[in-house]
């Protein structure tokens, strides 16, 4: 009785990390966590635009979080990881640190954002959740996907260039 | 709901229908009284009536049913064909195809038709006889027996070796379910028995089911008038045979002026039957084998595909596609002549199936084509202006993905040619031209393209609206406009938000439309040209690409990275010394062939991390667009390969110079060049 009480309230998400911060996506937004293998760079792209992997035979553009969410960028190690994200239809995978956890976490913990988190610009935040001594950042992944904002940031780069 | 599996063949049924009504009403409107035409139009709309009906659709079995009655009158010579009475049936078609575009897209097909049946029953009875419309029975139930010169040789033949010759009356019990069979059954039953000479109505519409309960068989046998009626009557769900011997002498010789094209056609089998009056065994194929036969066109064996197991097959074969790129590498590497021999093996079948799944997915380019004779008349009509469309090489194929794209900028083409291109017919009097404008629309293969020309004989572009709008609109500044060429003005045409027509009219010139065509085609992998002369007319040039998925490219490294360049623009490749290159405004160029070619070094253009020393010889790849060209510098030629075409994703829309990506034998994706954007 309890449990399907709270199984309507909880949120499933993954977690994931970059540098030391811990964030949340959703577990129906994930299709799949990857290890990297070979990506093949897109030239003329917003620099946290990875490139493209083979993804079992769909061509799957990736994405540096660290890059977009303008933290250092760091080597990719054993722990690195790519989670396919699906937004819309559309498929994304996103280049974290280390993908290890699973957790349900009550809809109530769940804080909206504060106006400035660690660098990360509040409009990709679409909440900070309390779990004892963790803080996790759940992402808007359709903020951070918004391509009409990669088309921006091209324009941006490109107009710069000239 | 049980309709549901139906639905589908439903709506392809009615459209294919319909498509034959529209088709054959524009010839009919060419040659009024023709007869033959308006048989043809009567049998796809009773056909469609009836499926209407069967699936429950009552507002479209009315209205065709209406429709039935004009077109009754017309073969009766009741009513005569002018142009008036064509618009109602045309505007009733067009009813129709809104129902079932309507029942396609989910809904229940209800439409108010009530305007149009008035329309329609004012034309049927502007000169028809009231009784024309008593009862829902468009085939005559009671056609008299009427025999022509063959029948009567062979009944009287019969009669001299002592056949009977019977007509024999049968009557389904109303609530049969499946006419067809029955009457299938019942033909079986009597060819058995003897020789079928004649059925009124006529084996190919029994088959149709175009009869109400009743028909007639005429029939040559040695058995008795009972043996037949028992026979017949042992088929479940007859109700009533009626057999009654032939008196041929009774029949007036007059009656064969009535003869119809229902009677021709039931002479087909009694030409049979002269040659071989004994019962034969393959008697009860005869039927099926002439109504195929006598159908008004001739059908190859075909079946319906569902379009998602075509796609779904090309997306297996595209696997295996990666994997044949895969396996030729290993053999490659290990060099066993044994494994050679078997990937070349795989590779020349699997090239031969590819050539398969691909034909199999072409379609006539006619379908997008069949639909345009009757917009051109009513936009033509609408705009009061008089064009013929000639169409030429409708039969030229397509792949399928194409064609379901391709329908709507055609659609833009031809209207901005009536709207735009051909005159009112006093200017072109004056001009000296004749009053009707004409719009060809040309479709051929050439090489691995297809192209579509949309030509018209108008007025042609006038160079100095074109380029006021587009200084307007700010598309060129005032300085460049007084360089630009000809065609370079005409291209501005396909800039968005341009127009060249002063008043906004409901046909084209909101300002949409040429752009939206050009975005259209390239993003089939086409392009779109225009020229035109002042007084002759416009020309629009429409390049497609024969199939969308596989395309032959030639691999090149840059640097480190591998990208793939479509060999349809490569002109060749060649290795230069660096002591060739030449300058010209801060632009290095070589000397290809006596021109000048523009040098583009893709290492610093896609901005790939330099991993290799620079040599004094440059490989280079010479792309062109249209007659344009460019070399670009790589670093070394991997060789030619089929590759699959897949896209980039919607994350990763518009890379410039890059139009999509590919998996290659290794399992890495590679890029694939998009020479029309390096070339400006």
């Amino acid at each position: 009785m309890e449990q399907t009480e709270t199984a309507v309230d909880n949120l499933k998400v993954i977690v994931f990390q970059l540098k030391d911060e811990e964030y949340g996506v959703e577990v129906n937004q994930v299709k799949s966590i990857e290890r990297v293998e070979h990506i093949t760079r897109v030239p003329r792209t917003p620099e946290f635009v990875e490139g493209v992997i083979n993804l079992r035979g769909v061509v799957t553009p990736i994405i540096d979080l660290r890059s977009r969410f303008q933290i250092e960028n760091a080597d990719h190690s054993e722990a690195t990881r790519v989670i396919i994200v699906t937004v819309d239809g559309m498929d994304v995978g996103l280049i974290v640190d280390a993908a290890n956890d699973v957790i349900d976490i009550a809809s109530s913990a769940v804080e909206p954002p504060p106006e400035v988190v660690g660098g990360v610009e509040a409009a990709y935040i679409r909440g900070v959740a309390k779990l004892e001594k963790r803080l996790l950042i759940l992402l808007n992944l359709d903020k951070v996907l918004n391509p009409e904002e990669v088309a921006e940031v091209k324009e941006m780069e490109s107009g710069s260039s000239k | 709901m049980e309709r549901n599996q139906y639905l589908e063949m439903f709506i392809d049924e009615s459209t294919e229908h319909l498509q034959a009504v529209n088709d054959n009403l524009m010839k009919l409107e060419q040659n009024p009284g023709d007869t033959a035409i308006v048989d043809e139009v009567f049998r796809s709309a009773h056909t469609l009536k009836g499926m209407a009906a069967t699936m429950g659709y009552e507002d479209l079995a009315s209205l065709t049913h209406q429709m039935e009655n004009v077109l009754d009158g017309i073969r009766n010579d009741k009513i005569e064909a002018d142009s008036g009475v064509m618009d109602v049936v045309f505007a009733s078609v067009d009813d129709l195809e809104a129902m079932v575009t309507d029942i396609a897209s989910g809904g229940e097909g209800r439409r108010d038709v009530s305007a149009i049946v008035n329309r329609l029953e004012h034309v049927e009875k502007g000169t028809a006889p009231a009784e024309e419309k008593t009862s829902g029975a468009i085939i005559p139930e009671s056609r008299a027996l009427t025999y022509d010169d063959f029948e009567r040789t062979v009944i009287q033949q019969a009669g001299e070796q002592d056949f009977n010759a019977y007509s024999v009356k049968i009557s389904l019990s109303p609530d049969v379910i499946l006419k067809a069979a029955r009457v299938y059954m019942v033909f079986e039953v009597l060819e058995q028995a003897g020789e079928v000479v004649k059925s009124v109505p006529s084996v190919e519409e029994l088959e149709d089911e175009q009869f109400e309960l009743d028909f007639t068989i005429v029939l040559i046998t040695k058995e008795t008038q009972e043996d037949i009626q028992q026979r017949i009557l042992k088929v479940s769900e007859v109700k009533t045979a009626e057999v009654k011997t032939v008196q041929i002498d009774e029949k007036p010789e007059e009656m064969k002026e009535e003869k119809n094209q229902f009677e021709e056609e039931a002479a087909l089998p009694a030409e049979q039957g002269v040659r071989s009056p004994e019962p034969v065994s393959e008697a009860s194929q005869k039927p099926v084998e002439k109504s195929t036969e006598s159908s008004a066109a001739p059908q190859s064996k075909t079946i319906r595909v569902n379009i998602d197991r075509l796609d779904s097959l090309m997306n297996l074969f595209e696997e295996l596609v990666i994997d044949r790129g895969r396996l030729e590498q290993i053999s490659k590497e290990l060099e066993s002549s044994e494994l050679t021999d078997t990937v070349e093996h795989m590779s020349r079948i699997s090239g031969d199936l590819q050539s398969i799944i691909l034909t199999m997915r072409m379609v006539p380019v006619e379908q997008v084509f069949n639909r345009f004779p009757r917009m051109v008349r009513s936009l033509s009509k609408e705009l009061e202006k008089k064009v013929s469309l000639d169409i030429i090489g409708a039969e030229t194929e397509l792949d399928r993905t194409v064609i379901d794209e391709i329908g709507d900028p055609l659609v833009h083409l031809l209207r901005n040619s009536i709207d735009h291109g051909i005159e009112i017919p006093e200017k072109r009097r004056n001009a000296g031209k004749p009053e009707t404008g004409h719009i060809t629309l040309k479709a051929y293969h050439s090489g691995n393209h297809v192209f579509i020309e949309v030509s018209d004989d108008g007025g042609g572009i006038n160079r100095d609206k074109v380029l006021q709008k587009a200084l307007k609109s700010g598309v060129v500044s005032p300085e460049n406009a007084a360089q630009l060429s000809d065609r370079q003005v005409y291209e501005l045409l396909f800039s968005s938000g341009l127009s060249t027509a002063d008043e906004i009219s409901d046909i084209s010139g909101r300002g949409v439309g040429l752009d939206v065509v050009k975005n259209k085609i390239e993003s089939l992998g086409g392009t779109v040209s225009v020229d035109s002369s002042a007084g002759e007319g416009t020309h629009f040039l429409i390049q497609l690409p024969l199939t969308l998925s596989i395309i032959s490219v030639m691999l090149v490294e840059v640097q480190d990275e591998v990208y793939a360049v479509p060999l349809s623009s490569i002109i060749e490749t060649a290795i230069i010394k660096k002591d060739d290159i030449m300058a010209a405004h801060n632009q290095k160029v070589i000397d290809f062939r006596g021109s000048v070619v523009p040098l583009i070094d893709l290492t610093s253009f896609f901005d790939v991390p330099v991993t290799r020393e620079e040599n004094d010889y440059y490989s280079v790849v010479i792309v062109r667009k249209g007659e344009k060209m460019a070399a670009l510098v790589v670093n070394s030629f991997i060789g030619q390969q089929e590759i699959v075409l897949k896209s980039l994703g919607d994350y990763l829309q518009n890379i410039f110079a890059i139009s999509g990506a590919t998996i290659l034998g290794n399992g890495k994706v590679a890029l694939i060049l998009d020479c029309n954007a390096l070339i400006k």
